[in-house]
């Protein structure tokens, strides 16, 4: 394998990484809403956002991605691919960290809340302030796994055509004839990525043990 | 409002009152047909077993829990669902709770200086002087730049107490304030109460500490079941309770102690 084909793996990397960063920040503000919709009691509000997560948790990540895809397609909205997968990246991402920060919301003692409204704090300022610097922390080594679970499923948006590092691993493999040695390195770059996202988020959860013990 | 002054008289030095107040949870009846009228400057002791409704007769008082029946007026404000009127009398009536809920995530400073500058637009520097002065007066100013977890219990009450106090609140209300301190602890919170006391606030504490009540109470008043059993004096409450359930109650908090 040439440094030619070893770029061109490293551009596939270049776009797993934007994927990736697209997906979490995208899905992150859009998880945040989800969260904050789910935790509102508001009935109405807090039913359909219980119901949008139900659906993104329980289909596959890759038939979301078709479904984006190809569907919008149908209906004439042809979008091109890098758009068609960040918008599904975004969807799914936001589904499972609305649920993960719900939880981490509802975590935070419920004296927290009381007190801050006991001082006329209003809403706002009660979760910029007083809930979330505190859910946050919570929630920060289930955060960090779904990252690392996001980074691995980047690699889904081959199939509908967008060349990330997975892709081109293949384009590469089908040129010089060697899965082993190609795929290996790919696994290589993929680990490099998320190992050590992993272990941070391993330490953060055994400094949280720690502290509030 | 300015226009019924007679009105506002006739309701005399009234800071809270509360007219024929009931609270259901569910099917449970919390609270039954609360009369209860606190003046300025007044300091109340609400005692009762636990469940009789006393924590949560004065957690009506700051829209914490939500009545169903009768009328809550603080100041003069109607407390009813109507979200400014609400938001108007928590900025009168400051809360310390059993648990102190400080949060844990802010230096004490930062404690005591987040719902002025949020709630009262103080700028950062007044709700600073404000912090410093009321930490000085609880005695725990030395601790302001550390965190609440590196404080004893006495200490935290004492920072919560402070951070109340900081929204210049014109009534005061204790949840058992001294139920969760060790009890080396109880003296110095105590003492920070009846201080205030003696400096004129007006204030509702749920407490067991009888001792507090015959010091600084004006009326001591005993729940149970929901209802209001009995008011009167410390030293008619104490030493000639009238009900038989207020003298089986102090009978056994009186025998702990």
């Amino acid at each position: 394998m040439g440094s030619d084909e070893f770029l061109f793996l490293l551009t596939g990397l270049k776009w797993t990484v934007a994927l990736s960063v697209v997906g979490f920040v995208g899905g992150g503000v859009a998880g945040l809403a989800v969260a904050l919709a789910r935790t509102s009691e508001l009935p109405l509000l807090e039913r359909v956002t219980a119901g949008y997560i139900a659906l993104f948790q329980g289909t596959p990540l890759l038939m979301q991605l078709f479904v984006v895809y190809y569907g919008l397609a149908l209906i004439g909205l042809k979008l091109d691919a890098w758009v068609a997968v960040s918008i599904g990246f975004t969807l799914h991402a936001s589904a499972y960290l609305g649920e993960i920060w719900r939880g981490s919301i509802e975590a935070v003692p419920k004296g927290q809340t009381e007190a801050a409204k006991a001082l006329s704090l209003g809403y706002v300022s009660r979760m910029k302030d007083v809930i979330l610097p505190q859910a946050i922390r919570i929630s920060l080594p289930a955060t960090i796994g779904f990252l690392v679970q996001l980074i691995k499923g980047t690699s889904l948006a081959a199939i509908v055509g967008f060349t990330e590092l997975t892709r081109a691993g293949n384009i590469i493999s089908n040129q010089i004839f060697a899965p082993l040695l190609v795929f290996g390195i790919v696994g290589v770059l993929y680990f490099i990525m998320c190992w050590p996202l992993s272990l941070y988020g391993a330490r953060l959860e055994r400094q949280f043990a720690t502290t509030t013990r | 409002m300015t226009s019924q002054p007679s009105h506002a008289q006739a309701a005399g030095d009234a800071m809270i009152s509360m007219a024929g107040v009931e609270k259901w949870y569910g099917d449970f009846k919390a609270l039954t047909d609360i009369d209860l009228s606190v003046r300025t400057g007044e300091r109340i002791v609400l005692c009762g077993p636990s469940g009789s409704g006393k924590s949560t007769l004065i957690r009506c008082i700051n829209h914490l829990e939500a009545y169903q029946k009768g009328e809550i007026r603080v100041g003069g404000t109607l407390l009813g669902d109507d979200a400014r009127a609400i938001d108007a009398i928590r900025r009168e009536v400051g809360m310390v709770f059993q648990h102190f809920n400080l949060f844990p995530h802010m230096t004490v400073l930062q404690n005591c200086m987040l719902a002025p500058m949020r709630s009262l637009r103080a700028s950062k520097a007044e709700a600073e002087a404000t912090a410093r002065r009321l930490l000085a007066r609880v005695k725990i100013l030395e601790q302001a730049e550390k965190y609440p977890a590196q404080l004893s219990g006495g200490q935290q009450q004492r920072v919560a107490i402070a951070r109340a106090l900081c929204m210049q609140p014109k009534v005061m209300l204790f949840d058992e304030p001294t139920s969760a301190l060790d009890p080396e602890m109880v003296k110095e919170v105590l003492d920070t109460m009846i201080a205030l006391a003696e400096e004129g606030m007006t204030m509702i504490c749920v407490t067991h500490e009888m001792g507090f009540a015959r010091q600084v109470a004006d009326r001591v008043i005993f729940m149970a079941s929901g209802a209001i059993v009995e008011e009167a004096p410390p030293a008619e409450f104490f030493t000639a309770p009238r009900h038989e359930r207020t003298r089986k109650f102090l009978g056994e908090i009186l025998r702990k102690h």
